[in-house]
């Protein structure tokens, strides 16, 4: 059996079997993980969700988004506002929908700028809501950030996992509608996508806002677990720049790139991250640079680039016992 | 009447300060309209200059003559950053918006390396290096001398950088490089040497930036990011690539911060930074200076 053949024609169903088993071995996290590890296996998800949202608009668009936190920070912040009036699965459909709305109106706006000016408005975006609440929060109600009620960890876990099967599967379906064929031409030719017909305008504010709703959903689910939060936890600029890093580690590509990127960024994150705090993110930084430079496609770049050189190393085994074999006869 | 002259007064300060993120601006403004790098690790080099004209005050040097040790170190840095790194993303990247959002992630690494560096050698505490603190009565306010220094040695390297890029064979290859690259290989200017020049003379300048700010108030190895974020604004404000507009905006910036910590809340400076920038950006991306 050649196994490099193997991955080569059963290529789909090997990704949906990986998938499959992921969700399996998360479902039946809570028989046997511990009260930390949960939490770590929680964190990885919300990252999956983050990093596959963002890359399904910045991605495919070519349009470097800083703007995740601002969405994320909204969910969390829906979380504390409506926590004791409203159900949970009420408020993450509530912070989708005002992610959405504030997503929606911020593209009509900003997606005409071009390149670095829509990167540099998007992070301003995120700085100037934190430090508006803060203000808010501070002089006006008198108020330094939120206390959470705390939930079920293994119910928080589901809902993770249900959020980043939805995520998943609206990015595997839009990449393959006419939508996903627009985004892709304007990532490829902007200018050219618009003579061909293509509504540029509409085809990025659509998007855009429906990548943000993933992400506001996320904050919602997330928040009960941190216990605590206030303008600066919730609309941190690290929660902007996290998706990136992994959807980069992983690889932009495929869809699984993000997926893969993000689940390895976030187990290495919180398990080395409490012993080797600056090695950790020392190392982090190099890595960056590293796999920008030389791995351009991300981990699941490194995929082909092993796949070929093992297959080199079977062939070159296989035709030396040949010649051995006619050596012998 | 007393209010009035506080707030002429505060006008001043902001005026001066105002000078020092012209020159951080002008750095960062070189590294984007030329090299076509969105650098967020510019207020890095900016706390390089800070925290290491410490050392050398420590070591019994003069803050002022600072600048001319670690000035050549960042710009050595910044110049091995474009000549190796960047370059080597760009000869990699298959179209120009592909290494603008790769060169921003890289940058975003390089940030992460250097700040953790320092905080490894410094800590996080801060570290004071103040010079020249004495006051000047100034219309009901202390102006403290070293703002007028720092005013001084930006507005002079600002003046410099000006005549350099307008006036200099080198400059206008530099111009030339920035608004066609091919082209400008073409005509026989080396376009490689032009980017990591850059480069490196914008790490220089953030790192004397750095070293303006460290005569006035206590650095840091946290204060980068911070550092990053108003020369962003600040050249977005003025628009990319052009000096004057840099220093000019830079002003604006000052006297707003200082209007808003005098008038309003210190803490609201941020929120309304980034309310004109935005209000800007949607009026005339292209800045106050800027070139359409």
């Amino acid at each position: 059996m050649n196994i490099t053949r193997l991955f080569a024609t059963h290529r789909k169903s090997l990704l949906v079997g990986f998938l499959i088993l992921l969700i399996a071995f998360v479902l039946t996290f809570p028989l046997y993980g511990g009260a930390y590890p949960t939490r770590v296996l929680i964190v990885m998800l919300m990252y999956t969700v983050l990093a596959v949202s963002w890359t399904m608009f910045s991605g495919t668009t070519g349009y470097m988004s800083l703007a995740p936190a601002a969405f994320f920070g909204t969910g969390i912040y829906s979380t504390a506002l409506l926590q004791h009036y409203l159900p949970f699965p009420v408020i993450i459909v509530i912070a989708g929908l005002i992610s959405f709305v504030l997503a929606f109106l911020l593209g009509l706006v900003t997606l005409r700028l071009k390149g670095i000016y829509f990167t540099i408005f998007s992070f301003g975006l995120v700085v100037f809501i934190g430090n508006t609440i803060n203000y808010v929060e501070a002089e006006i109600f008198g108020r330094h950030g939120w206390y959470f009620e705390a939930l079920d960890r293994t119910t928080l876990l589901y809902t993770m996992l249900g959020l980043a099967v939805v995520t998943v599967l609206a990015a595997y379906f839009i990449s393959r509608s006419r939508l996903g064929l627009a985004m892709r031409s304007i990532g490829g030719n902007e200018e050219a996508a618009e003579h061909m017909g293509v509504n540029t305008t509409r085809i990025k504010v659509l998007t855009f806002a429906i990548s943000a709703i993933f992400m506001g959903a996320a904050g919602v689910v997330v928040a009960p677990s941190l216990s605590y939060s206030n303008s600066g936890i919730a609309f941190s600029v690290t929660y902007s720049f996290i998706p990136i890093v992994a959807a980069v580690l992983g690889g932009m590509g495929q869809l699984h790139g993000p997926i893969i990127g993000a689940l390895v960024f976030g187990f290495l994150e919180k398990t080395l991250k409490a012993t080797l705090l600056t090695y950790f993110m020392l190392g982090f930084g190099i890595i960056m640079v590293v796999v920008i430079l030389f791995l351009p496609n991300g981990l699941i770049g490194l995929v082909p680039i092993l796949r070929d050189k093992l297959g080199g190393v079977i062939q070159k085994l296989r035709k030396g016992g040949q010649a051995e074999q006619h050596a012998d006869t | 009447m007393a209010e009035a002259e506080r707030l002429l007064g505060l006008a001043v300060i902001g005026i001066l300060a105002g000078g020092v993120y012209g020159l951080l601006a002008v750095g960062l403004s070189l590294q984007i309209g030329v090299c076509r790098v969105l650098n967020i690790t510019h207020g890095e080099f900016a706390m390089l200059g800070g925290v290491l004209t410490f050392t050398l005050v420590e070591l019994g040097i003069n803050p002022l003559v600072a600048p001319v040790i670690i000035g050549p170190i960042l710009f050595g840095i910044g110049f091995l950053l474009q000549a190796t790194l960047f370059k080597g993303i760009k000869v990699r990247a298959p179209s120009p918006a592909a290494f603008e959002g790769n060169a921003l992630l890289a940058a975003f690494g390089v940030m992460y390396i250097i700040s953790y560096i320092a905080r490894m050698e410094f800590g996080t505490r801060a570290l004071p290096t103040h010079y020249l603190t004495e006051g000047l009565q100034f219309l009901g306010v202390s102006i403290q001398l070293n703002l007028i220094v720092g005013f001084a040695v930006a507005a002079v390297l600002g003046i410099a950088v000006y005549l350099f890029l307008t006036r200099s064979r080198l400059g206008r290859a530099i111009r030339a490089t920035a608004e066609d690259q091919p082209t400008a290989e073409l005509m026989g200017v080396n376009t490689n040497t032009i980017l990591a020049l850059c480069f490196g003379l914008g790490a220089l300048l953030a790192g004397i930036a750095g070293t303006l700010i460290s005569l006035r108030s206590d650095v840091n190895t946290g204060i980068g990011f911070n550092n990053t974020i108003i020369a962003l604004i600040v050249v977005t404000l003025g628009g990319l690539g052009s000096v004057p507009g840099s220093f000019v905006a830079g002003i604006i910036i000052g006297i707003v911060s200082m209007m808003v910590a005098g008038l309003w809340e210190s803490v609201l400076i941020v929120p309304v930074y980034y309310a004109m920038l935005m209000i800007l950006l949607l009026a005339r991306p292209t800045g106050i200076f800027g070139k359409k």
